[in-house]
């Protein structure tokens, strides 16, 4: 049988393996202090702050990142409204068609967003609607319906059914069953969703460019500084701050789940 | 106290809400019908729709002279793809992404290999942190990380440099195909990149389906008289692979639609995601645009069909 301890040349290969995923995020700090400003040097000839005070006084970057915020909001609640309700529906029941639902749901996440974004943009053109806010929204929206619902639909398949018929028995009607049994039941299961939805879709780039036209949320910002650098020291500070920034959201929903048999974010 | 809830909830009930409960208790099948309209309507709709439109758009054509869209049923736009030229497109993504497939099995296998069988109390929580973090970090600084590794006077070079190692990689860039003027502009830094970022993707399940193994098999592997080696190789392995083939859809999907990755560390081929993007946008050819992007659905749909015959969907 297998030993109970690792044989050497496993704990070799998981740990180079976790470094190869960790050390190019961490590489992205130390080039956020660097006083070089036309290539990517390494070793950094010198240390400064001054780009993050550059960074703060650019206007394009924060008209950027409030875009993204506004449109991982609204988005967020569309998300928790639908995949919620969707959830509900798929784990408390077993009706015809119950198999197309839920693939329906992964749908916009299973296939390659390339699609999800060329689909959206065909229907738009054919529909002849112009780009705006709620074209970005619509697409976001869509593809993070899935998260809440994973989310949602494990934690419902964990919450007993006779609860929902006690508190019915006891009296209370369906809205206050809802407000009094099931959602302090699935709230913190909704938070997670919600969080994760937000940290996709504020991540969010690929669907991004085909529904935004002349807009930019914030990746769209940082691909268009990827492919034509304007000022690589802003990019670079950009950078960290949206990598610390995409860590609460993982961290939070980690906090939330522990002690649970699901895996919060499983299925990004 | 009991009793001054009851009358609260008994004068509750006679509301318009309570006869509204009381019709939707009565009637499930009415509740599940409002439950799912909302979200089938909004995807059936928008999403649905959308591939619809998309369906529709490569059954157009583009008047080459005009550059308008002719609105009239032609399989000519699907031609298109089999010449030489966007035939190659479509080999090159799917060799690319099947060698991202197998190079992520081989690295993610050890990773959750350890976290299912071996990590304990706190190492499991930074082994589970460990995955998560780079999954969720930021795509476009996963992609901006590796531009800053692999260009000529970063990281890389440095490193080789200090272990008078360069002789090495000008060797290795100066080979045809995959070499190329520096790590970034190459076939092989597009390929490490595609790794890095889709990778994580592979480790979750695998780990669960390792989880899934029950001890008691392993034992009795080892009592029949296997060695470790070939515990693994008949029990565990087998009994992974779902999982395997589980995590094989996300990195085979996902760089199959990626366009973001070749453009920004790559040669100046094309893979099928840039050509749908630049078919849309400068050449405003949505017709053909529209058939490339058939392309990953095809090619996926015989996918899922396969991994659901190798029961890859129960260890999702």
């Amino acid at each position: 049988m297998l030993s109970d301890r690792a044989p050497l040349s496993l704990k070799i290969a998981a740990a180079a393996g976790l470094l190869f995923l960790h050390l190019p995020i961490l590489l992205i700090f130390a080039y956020a202090f660097t006083t070089e400003e036309k290539s990517f040097a390494w070793p950094p000839p010198g240390l400064t702050l001054k780009w993050f005070a550059v960074t703060w006084n650019r206007p394009d970057v924060w008209e950027a990142l409030s875009l993204s915020v506004k449109v991982a909001s609204i988005s967020t609640v569309i998300a928790m409204f639908l995949g919620t309700l969707c959830a509900a529906a798929v784990s408390r029941t077993r009706f015809f068609g119950r198999e197309t639902v839920s693939l329906l749901v992964i749908l916009p996440i299973a296939l390659p967003g390339v699609v999800t974004g060329i689909a959206l943009r065909s229907a738009f053109s054919i529909a002849d609607i112009p780009f705006s806010t709620w074209t970005i929204i619509l697409g976001h929206a869509t593809f993070c319906v899935v998260i809440v619902y994973n989310n949602a639909v494990a934690r419902f398949r964990r919450t007993s059914g006779s609860l929902i018929e006690a508190s019915m028995d006891l009296g209370a009607n369906m809205f206050q069953t809802l407000r009094h049994v099931i959602l302090p039941n699935i709230a913190t299961a909704l938070v997670v969703g919600g969080m994760l939805a937000f940290a996709l879709s504020f991540d969010e780039v690929i669907v991004t460019t085909f529904t935004a036209g002349q807009q930019q949320t914030l990746p769209i910002w940082m691909l268009e500084e990827l492919v034509r650098p304007r000022e690589r020291p802003v990019t670079n500070v950009v950078a960290m701050v949206v990598v610390l920034v995409t860590m609460l959201p993982i961290l939070g929903a980690y906090y939330l789940t522990r002690g649970t048999d699901q895996v919060a974010g499983q299925g990004k | 106290m009991a009793q001054t809830d009851a009358s609260l909830v008994q004068s509750r009930n006679e509301g318009l809400g309570a006869r509204l409960s009381d019709t939707l208790w009565r009637r499930p099948s009415l509740l599940l019908f409002l439950l799912l309209l909302p979200p089938v309507l909004w995807l059936g709709i928008i999403y649905l729709g959308s591939l619809f439109a998309l369906l529709l758009q490569s059954f157009f054509s583009i008047d080459h002279f005009t550059g308008m869209i002719n609105y009239e049923f032609t399989l000519r736009t699907y031609a298109e793809l089999f010449t030489p030229a966007n035939f190659d497109i479509i080999l090159r993504t799917v060799l690319m992404a099947a060698c991202t497939t197998v190079a992520s099995a081989i690295i993610a296998f050890p990773i959750a290999f350890y976290a299912a069988r071996y990590a304990k109390g706190r190492w499991r929580a930074v082994f589970y942190l460990g995955i998560m973090m780079p999954l969720w970090s930021s795509y476009l600084v996963k992609i901006y990380a590796w531009k800053l590794i692999l260009a000529k006077e970063g990281i890389l070079t440095w490193a080789l440099e200090g272990l008078h190692l360069n002789w090495l990689l000008d060797a290795y860039l100066s080979l045809p195909v995959v070499g190329g003027n520096s790590l970034s502009v190459s076939v092989t830094g597009t390929f490490i990149v595609f790794v890095y970022v889709w990778m994580p993707f592979m480790i979750l399940p695998i780990q669960a389906a390792l989880e899934r193994v029950p001890t008691s098999m392993l034992e009795a592997s080892g009592d029949l008289g296997a060695r470790p080696g070939q515990t693994f190789r008949h029990v565990l392995f087998p009994l992974a692979l779902p999982g395997v083939v589980a995590g094989s859809i996300f990195t085979f999907s996902l760089t199959l639609g990626d366009y973001i990755i070749p453009q920004i560390i790559g040669t100046s081929r094309l893979f099928i995601g840039q050509a749908v993007y630049q078919h849309q946008g400068i050449a405003g050819n949505i017709p053909l645009a529209a058939a490339f992007a058939v392309v990953p659905i095809v090619i996926m749909g015989f996918y899922l069909w396969g991994a659901k015959r190798m029961g890859a969907f129960d260890a999702l």
